[in-house]
């Protein structure tokens, strides 16, 4: 168990997935970074890659719009001794490089008999409540679950994006990393007052801070629900996580884990298992969700302890509309967290 | 036709046997799947083989048994794999059409390997200066979105790539006219990649005209586009050939016999003894073992 909090510092995760692509480039030789629109001044839509052209010429890459051959001239990389780092600019674009990463990346893994390394890293900035409309604000990450050798991560405030990096990388198969684009702009490892996290291995648990003994010491009578999040959702979590508490008298925890898939919650069971109920909320559109499977993971893994079924937050069956208000409706907000808690404790 | 060294002829016609031997045994009921096989393509991979070096990458396709025997010559491992028995190249996971061997590999999905052998190319180009990767495709192959998304990166970051198009005038039951506008030079031209087409089976004149151009991918570090005017004999896998007779199919074999009748009968039937006795060998071999999870 690490225990992070205010001390591990206050850069904004943008800056912080940035810094970590540059001491990656600088300690590892072998990285490529690929993308499109990624030189200096640029620097990327979203400046993640900002100043890594100009500091590592030759392994930074700009491309042509082609994400399928990206992802193959990544993984070409990959297959040769090299490490790659892709840049998709929006995630909703890696549906064109589906074949790249499902047939090639993903089964070159296992499917020559003998494990074949591919350490490569696919990052998507994905999510919405920006306005960018149907094709730019997806959260696509079901469409990658469950496919043999291929990981799915999501950046989160808890997790420090150099280690998430190296973890991925060392894995030696590719990997997506999704990024909640609002994200980019929050600060590190912050929370409400109210609340204190830690990191549980790889899951960040957020919790009231009472002074008292850790997240997985709390006491039944002081947990009315555990949340599951993925990173890019978890500042509307704490939102609802506070509302319930201030104006419901409800307290509950915040699970974040950075690996999305495949995903180990064995040494939180414990706790889940004393939950009165288990909400899972994600930013994907309703229908073979992730969060469907943590449901049925926890249902069979957790049946007979669990009170009540695994309550499912998503966003609507819907594409993601421009207009604010459209999209507001459509997308997942800490009110629709908040609802789905009470109705869940109420079912 | 120009008489070749015993060496390539026993090459050609050990990928020849195979091929037979392979059709042989499905109609026997003694293979699992499919296969492609490379009757009449075989002098394709032959003609290249002393053009290529083992620090260059060859990614295969579907109709790859030639390309591996070429590279290998192990005709031992491939027949493992296709019949799932111990010693398989991989494990019997890949079978016919996935394999990987130190650099080479090839995969079941049209035109996906070109973008993977331009990133190779790249790494290449920077620590092994003078390696190239090539990538063997079909006419059909052109029909893929990947193949232009990959010469464009090959022509702009200046790679090592070469392509070799074996253009047999039929993609599965489809004849080129029915699925290509244009042609394959003008497409390679519409990046700006040099193509140069081989319509001739004379293995010694193919080199000839190839090896300055080869040469020239490794020297200036650029794509070539290399185009074979060739011929597929038998169906697209096993009993799938709706070809009308008049089909044109020609057979290098055949001329190669005509011409040569002697030599040609020697080391064939050198061939077909070796290959009965691997298949026979193989066959009898205990079922393959998968260790990676």
């Amino acid at each position: 168990m690490t225990v992070g909090g205010a001390a591990a510092g206050r850069a904004r995760v943008g800056e912080n997935l940035n810094r970590a692509l540059h001491g990656l480039l600088e300690d590892d030789p072998s990285v490529y970074v690929l993308g499109e629109d990624l030189l200096d001044p640029y620097g990327g839509a979203f400046k993640i890659t900002k100043g890594l052209s100009t500091r590592f010429p030759g392994r930074v890459l700009t491309t042509p719009l082609s994400e399928g051959a990206i992802v193959g001239a990544a993984s070409g990389l990959a297959l040769a001794g090299g490490k790659a780092v892709v840049e998709i600019m929006f995630a909703d674009f890696a549906a064109l490089a589906f074949d790249q990463i499902l047939n090639f990346a993903g089964k070159s893994v296992s499917m020559y008999g003998h494990r074949v390394p591919l350490p490569l890293v696919i990052r998507c900035p994905s999510g919405g409540h920006r306005g960018y409309g149907p094709t730019h604000s997806q959260s696509p990450q079901k469409h990658f679950i469950g496919i043999p050798g291929l990981s799915l991560f999501e950046m989160s405030p808890f997790h420090d994006n150099r280690a998430v990096l190296d973890r991925m990388l060392a894995l030696g198969e590719p990997c997506l990393l999704f990024e909640d684009k609002v994200l980019y702009t929050r600060r590190m490892y912050e929370v409400d007052e109210l609340f204190t996290w830690e990191l549980v291995g790889d899951v960040a648990v957020v919790r009231l801070d009472t002074g008292g003994p850790g997240g997985l010491e709390i006491p039944s009578g002081d947990l009315d629900y555990v949340l599951i999040t993925p990173g890019g959702v978890a500042h509307r979590a704490l939102a609802a996580m506070r509302t319930l508490l201030l104006d419901h008298d409800l307290t509950g925890v915040l699970m974040v884990p950075s690996r999305l898939y495949p995903l180990d919650l064995s040494d939180l069971l414990p706790l889940l298992g004393r939950a009165p109920l288990v909400c899972v909320a994600e930013d994907g559109s309703a229908g073979g969700t992730w969060g469907d499977h943590v449901a049925a993971d926890l249902h069979t893994r957790l049946w007979g302890r669990l009170r009540r079924p695994v309550r499912l937050v998503s966003s609507a069956d819907s594409v993601i509309p421009t207009a604010a208000h459209l999209e507001r409706e459509v997308l997942v907000q800490d009110s629709t967290i908040r609802r789905a808690v009470l109705e869940g404790l109420d079912g | 036709m120009d008489k070749l060294s015993d060496d390539d002829l026993a090459l050609l016609l050990l990928i020849r046997s195979f091929e037979l031997k392979l059709l042989a045994l499905f109609e026997r009921g003694e293979l699992n799947g499919t296969t492609h096989t490379c009757l009449g393509q075989e002098y394709v991979p032959v003609s290249l083989r002393t053009l290529l070096r083992e620090s260059d990458w060859i990614f295969s396709n579907h109709r790859g048994h030639g390309h591996y025997l070429a590279r290998f010559e192990d005709p031992e491992g491939l027949l493992a794999e296709i019949m799932g028995r111990k010693g398989a190249i991989c494990d019997g996971v890949g079978g016919s059409q996935h394999l990987k061997r130190d650099r080479y590999l090839s995969t079941g999905v049209q035109g996906q390997s070109l973008p993977v052998a331009a990133g190779v190319a790249l790494r290449l180009k920077r620590y092994e200066p003078g390696a190239l990767a090539c990538v063997y495709i079909g006419d059909g192959t052109w029909g893929e979105g990947a193949v232009y998304e990959a010469l464009n990166l090959a022509q702009l970051w200046r790679l090592p790539l070469l392509v070799v198009v074996e253009h047999n005038g039929i993609a599965q039951s489809t004849p080129t006219g029915l699925q290509m506008a244009g042609t394959v030079e003008g497409r390679a031209h519409a990046f700006g990649v040099a193509h140069h087409r081989v319509d001739i089976v004379d293995i010694h004149e193919i080199r000839a005209q190839l090896a300055p151009l080869v040469d020239r991918v490794r020297a200036e570090s650029c794509p070539l586009v290399v185009e074979f005017a060739t011929h597929r004999l038998g169906p697209h896998s096993k009993g799938d050939d709706t070809r009308p007779p008049g089909f044109p199919r020609f057979d290098w074999y055949a001329a190669y016999q005509a011409a040569h009748p002697v030599q040609s009968a020697g080391i064939e039937a050198e061939a077909r003894t070796r290959i009965d006795r691997i298949a026979a060998e193989v066959a009898a071999r205990p079922p393959s073992v998968w260790r990676a999870a």
